[in-house]
């Protein structure tokens, strides 16, 4: 038989060889649950905010106004009601509220996943909307000018440039839903809080024990935020331009030749 | 022959309103405008000459009163603004050129999204008037690595690449520094040698002399005095047109 470990570093390591698979297993979950919850947290954060911004002309009709109204009136309860209420709580009521009421019995995993979505996206509709009030009202006349409409102008001029000025608070979602799908432990989802609470109860280790989940989560935090800083970077662009030459006379039709690939660039 | 009129007619406001909640900044505006006219529209800061070229595309929502594009009131006509606004173009004192968008991708996407050409008819127009404006080398550019004058050339090639029938541009030189303006007026000066229809708000006296057909004189939400340029800024009627003009006509 094995001598059983006496220093806090023999416990780690001895931690780590006999549940290392656990740890791993746990922070696959847990950073799962935080990029999938995020990206869609942001797709309900984009669309709630696009639709808060639709202009109400004060011609439209009374019918069309109040219709508008009602939508904005419960997207702005939903922001509300997830915003102003603990993620903790939100995943008990999800999960065992649709077991009691609707009779739906999700799995633990899906209800973490349900959870983190639409928390996030109260938080991104908020961002979103700043976002989009960031951005010089000179660009929506001029699309609106050149013919195009709410959702064309958010597609091809707002959105584009609001997502560079919010990409800092998504970074911020991401890191914050990386930590915070901890409390998902009260439904008992398998992420990396609940497993190490699963091996620390093995050898009463608990110092040791989640002295490596502390590792194991900033390790996930810090490279995500390195991550989304060269995701920023990129989304600059050049800081310069390539002059292209045109000789009119080349083509005696007028037809301007492609601009090859690297020029698009 | 009435019909012919009618015909040349292209645009014509009727007793057009705007308020502001109690303020009224247009008060009963009633011009109309003729095919190849180029009309600049002067007055004192303040007096609505940029809330009137901006309600004529809905940007501004008049209060009341009528727009009519060859002869049909365009609120009547068009459903859907957006056909309309192709036809009518606009051009901003403050450029407002897609930041996110290279200046060629500037003079495609209205085509593209709007008047749903392919993308490569679309290339073709945009590069016509990018050449014709003097900006064809600059295409892979952003608009925040341009100068002034440069932006304001683009976005009249990104106007023109709808091939509207009117172009309307609201202070087009005035964001500009006097090198600059040279340049922008220089282009305008041939769309309306190429008879383009256009509709100016402009500081430039000089460029109004020169270039205007019609000149209209807007003091505090009213035409006070429209005319040609040799009376405007020879022999005005209204002592307030003749105030106005007072340090352009001493300085030339």
């Amino acid at each position: 038989m094995t001598t059983m470990p006496t220093t806090f570093f023999e416990w780690v390591f001895f931690l780590l060889q006999q549940y290392g698979g656990l740890f791993v297993k746990g922070a696959v979950v847990t950073l799962l649950l935080a990029l999938i919850g995020t990206f869609v947290g942001c797709i309900i954060g984009f669309v709630v905010g696009i639709i808060q911004t639709i202009p109400v002309d004060p011609n439209t009709g009374t019918v069309k106004k109040s219709f508008y109204r009602c939508v904005r009136w419960l997207l702005d309860a939903y922001v509300e009601v997830f915003r102003g209420t603990p993620m903790i709580v939100q995943a008990m009521v999800v999960y065992y509220g649709s077991m009691s009421i609707f009779n739906i019995d999700m799995s633990a995993m899906f209800a973490g996943f349900l959870v983190v979505s639409i928390n996030t996206g109260a938080y991104m509709a908020e961002t979103v909307r700043g976002g989009i009030n960031s951005i010089d009202p000179g660009q929506t006349e001029a699309a609106t000018a050149i013919g195009m409409n709410h959702f064309q102008t958010m597609r091809s001029v707002i959105i584009p440039q609001a997502l560079r000025n919010i990409m800092p608070q998504i970074g911020n979602n991401l890191i914050i839903n990386i930590k915070d799908t901890s409390v998902l432990n009260v439904i008992s989802v398998t992420e990396l809080y609940f497993s190490s609470k699963s091996a620390a109860g093995v050898y009463y280790k608990y110092f040791e024990v989640f002295f490596i989940t502390c590792v194991i989560y900033f390790v996930m935090t810090f490279t995500v935020s390195r991550f989304l800083r060269w995701v920023e970077g990129r989304m600059a662009g050049p800081r310069d331009y390539q002059l292209v030459t045109y000789d009119p006379m080349q083509d005696p039709c007028g037809h301007f030749p492609m601009p090859t690939r690297k020029e698009q660039d | 022959m009435i019909n012919m009129d009618e015909q040349k007619n292209i645009l014509e406001i009727k007793e057009l309103k705007k308020k502001f909640g109690e303020r009224e900044i247009l008060k009963g505006i009633n011009f109309s405008v003729n095919k190849g006219d180029v009309v600049c529209i002067i007055g004192p800061s303040g007096s609505g000459k940029s809330t009137l070229i901006r309600c004529i595309n809905f940007l501004e929502t008049p209060t009341s009163g009528e727009i009519c594009y060859k002869g049909e009131d365009v609120l009547k006509k068009y459903k859907d603004l957006a056909l309309y606004r192709t036809k009518v173009g606009m051009v901003f004192q403050q450029f407002n050129l897609f930041n996110n968008m290279t200046v060629l991708e500037n003079c495609v996407v209205g085509q593209v999204k709007v008047l749903k050409k392919d993308h490569e008819a679309a290339r073709q127009t945009a590069m016509k008037y990018l050449y014709y404006v003097g900006m064809a080398d600059y295409i892979n550019a952003k608009p925040n690595q341009l100068s002034g004058g440069q932006k304001q050339r683009v976005a009249i090639a990104r106007a023109m690449a709808l091939e509207p029938e009117i172009l309307l541009l609201d202070e087009p030189t005035s964001a500009l520094d006097s090198e600059m303006v040279g340049e922008v007026l220089n282009v305008m000066r041939e769309l309306a040698n190429a008879g383009l229809t256009m509709i100016v708000v402009t500081h430039e006296m000089a460029f109004a002399r020169e270039v205007a057909s019609k000149v209209v004189f807007i003091d505090q939400g009213v035409i006070a005095e429209e005319a040609t340029p040799e009376i405007i800024f020879k022999n005005p009627s209204n002592p307030r047109t003749k105030e106005f003009l007072s340090r352009f006509n001493q300085n030339n």
